[in-house]
């Protein structure tokens, strides 16, 4: 509820007006009160909300100014991609920052960790484009091993499917594995650090085991936190990665409604990273139930 | 009687500590010996490198951090040297330790049960059932209420004083050669104290247990202790046996330790065991220790030139009451006897 208003009022405020951009030059003033009311933008602001969270509980999140689509099925449409992509970064990023960062905790100040830090300070400050377009330029122009973009459905062709995923997952990949890198690096120096897994050493337990359920089993437990907020914004975020890599997903969508003012379908779009935030945020919290026996009751 | 060999022989053992403000030496030279089913008691102010002269032994430290010098003959192998496979063999049946920090020396996140029966699969093929019964076995022993249901709670679910208990446990499980016990008795209250050092009296005659006792309890001390081993500075100041330490103290720091002291002759009125006194003042930064006597920028007697220049000897004071002799590194063993208000005599 308090979400749906935040949305709203957020939309409200892009400048510009639709109806004007919908209509593009060939402009007279009928045509743009008969659009003004069916679009019903001549009602008060508070109608408006109400109208727009009316049909929104109900699944109905209006139609598309510019397309004249529902919204609804425009978000659909652009759904799979975005799951696609948001995963496939989730599964590069642990890949690359479990490993990476465990090994830099472990060897504080060896070449591995400097290796690491270096690596993911470049993974966090390079911006995301330009790391697609030096991959495109390597592997898609230069080896020519992968296509530089697009997107085909698992369904229609998997090998299609997973080399036009590989780069731009390997960018948002990059991205976020980055930031969890230094999260588990610091979370496993913590852990190797605490006194329980001193007690576990004490006990005479082989390294293996001292490391598997005393040390990562603790460290990773903070991970499940990051990796959420990560994944939310991989579901949401990566607008310019989908552009590079003309990658059909929900950012792209939401970046062309604010281009064309198109509130219903904006408005969709942020209510619906908004779901995903909350949603994310709720299996986290189911998931830490699970994993943490302090938080159960 | 004379000692048969030790459990633990430890030779000038040192322990530097990288800090942000530079290397802290910790432990300074400290050397001792615990034989079968004795129990040594280490008593000192806070920071006197008690803890961090046990973890030491074991290799607890934080790796990177410690570097530990001399040896330490466990059962005749240095642990210090020793290869990682065979410490890790040692941790458990040679030596067990209990830490000083109940509430966090438990891995929150498993059971109780699982934290007991892997240390003890550890070290032999128990199998799982057997391990879980020998687990609440133990935790019966320590005086854990309802030990079958314990096995299957977590950490958080039990009070500080059955998890020090719970941590006894463990250390015990695999009925060490020696027991090294950091401040194991201070979150219980004085029946289950007298429990635990039951059981671990027990220990000691069954298996010949030699046992390390760090404590701020005197009462303890007098109770159960054969020698007393007095910390300062990272440095072993004063030893012998109880009687001799504890009546007898030689050092101006002991001196001041058992200044407040009630009549040691009848101790533990009613259950009220007497604590260590505080010295006034505090104790030197282990970054920054003096170059004479440690105590010397506290010390209110400084009865020899040397005091504060020359660092003393660890030596021979006089004449002992028992097989162990009385040992105090101080200069003014003499002078000191004169100005002191203690129960005892240096001399
Ligand atoms: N990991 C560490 N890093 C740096 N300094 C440490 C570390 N552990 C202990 N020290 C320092 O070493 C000194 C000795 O500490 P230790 O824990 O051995 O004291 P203690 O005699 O056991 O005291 P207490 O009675 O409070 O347990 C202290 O000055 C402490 O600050
Ligand atoms: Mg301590």
């Amino acid at each position: 509820m308090g979400v749906s208003v935040i949305v709203f009022a957020l939309v409200q405020l892009v400048p510009g007006d639709p109806i004007r951009l919908a209509l593009g030059t060939r402009f007279d003033q009928e045509t743009y009160d008969a659009l003004l009311e069916r679009s019903g933008l001549d009602q008060p602001l508070v109608q408006q909300y109400f109208n727009w969270a009316g049909r929104a509980l109900t699944g109905d999140l209006g139609v598309s100014f510019r397309s004249g689509e529902t919204v609804t099925s425009l978000i659909a449409e652009r759904l799979p991609a975005t799951l696609t992509l948001a995963f496939a970064s989730i599964v590069v990023a642990l890949a690359i920052a479990i490993p990476l960062g465990t090994v830099s905790a472990l060897r504080p100040r060896s070449l591995v960790d400097r290796f690491a830090t270096v690596i993911s300070q470049f993974g966090i400050s390079v911006p995301d484009f330009w790391m697609a377009i030096v991959l495109i330029l390597v592997f898609a122009g230069t080896l020519g091993w992968l296509p530089s973009g697009g997107y085909v459905p698992l369904s229609e062709d998997p090998l299609g499917w997973l080399q036009r995923l590989i780069l731009p997952a390997l960018v948002t990949g990059t991205v976020s594995g980055s930031v969890i890198t230094r999260f588990v690096r610091s979370s496993v120096l913590e852990a190797l650090g605490s006194d329980h897994v001193r007690t576990a050493q004490a006990k005479g337990l082989r390294t293996r085991q001292v490391f598997g359920w005393h040390v990562l089993r603790n460290a990773l437990l903070p991970l499940v936190t990051v990796t959420g907020v990560q994944l939310a914004y991989l579901l949401s975020g990566v607008v310019v990665v989908e552009i590079v890599f003309s990658w059909p997903g929900l950012g792209q969508l939401a970046l062309q409604a604010v281009q064309a003012r198109d509130y219903p379908v904006l408005q969709g779009a942020i209510l619906l990273f908004a779901v995903v935030f909350l949603v994310i945020n709720l299996v986290v919290d189911v998931l830490y139930t699970a994993i943490d026996p302090r938080i159960r009751r | 009687m004379s000692a048969p060999t030790p459990v633990l022989e430890v030779e000038d053992l040192r322990v530097r500590l990288r800090t942000p403000r530079g290397p802290a030496d910790v432990v300074n030279g400290l050397s001792y010996s615990v034989g079968p089913g004795e129990t040594v008691a280490v008593v000192g102010e806070s920071g006197s490198g008690k803890s961090v002269s046990v973890l030491a032994l074991l290799g607890l430290l934080p790796r990177g951090v410690a570097t530990v010098t001399g040896r330490a003959l466990l059962q005749g192998e240095d642990l210090l040297t020793m290869p990682p496979e065979r410490l890790r063999q040692v941790r458990g049946p040679g030596a067990g330790m209990v830490f000083q920090d109940p509430m966090t020396s438990l891995n929150p996140v498993l059971t109780i049960g699982r934290q007991l029966v892997e240390g003890l699969r550890a070290h032999s093929d128990m199998d799982k059932a057997a391990a879980r019964r020998r687990a609440a076995e133990l935790l019966g022993e320590v005086g854990l209420p309802d030990p079958d249901g314990a096995l299957d709670r977590y950490p958080h679910e039990l009070s500080g004083g059955m998890r020090q208990r719970v941590i006894i446990a463990i250390a015990l499980s695999n009925s060490p050669a020696l027991l090294i016990a950091d401040e194991a008795t201070t979150a219980l209250d004085v029946t289950v104290q007298a429990q635990i050092i039951d059981l671990v009296e027990k220990l000691q005659a069954d298996h010949g247990t030699g046992v390390i006792w760090i404590t701020h309890d005197l009462g303890v001390v007098a109770g159960i202790a054969d020698r007393v081993l007095v910390m300062y500075g990272g440095r072993c100041v004063e030893d012998g046996t109880v009687d001799d330490v504890l009546e007898h103290p030689a050092h101006p720091y002991t001196r001041g330790l058992l200044g407040a002291l009630p009549d040691l002759a009848q101790p533990a009125v009613d259950g009220v065991v007497p604590d260590l006194a505080t010295v006034p003042g505090t104790p030197p930064a282990p970054t920054d220790l003096p170059p004479g006597c440690v105590f010397w920028p506290r010390c209110p007697v400084r009865g020899d030139a040397r005091c504060e220049t020359e660092q003393p000897p660890l030596v021979q004071i006089g004449p002992s009451s028992g097989a162990l002799p009385h040992r105090a590194a101080t200069w003014c063993t003499e002078t000191s006897a004169l100005g002191t208000e203690s129960s005892g005599e240096a001399r």
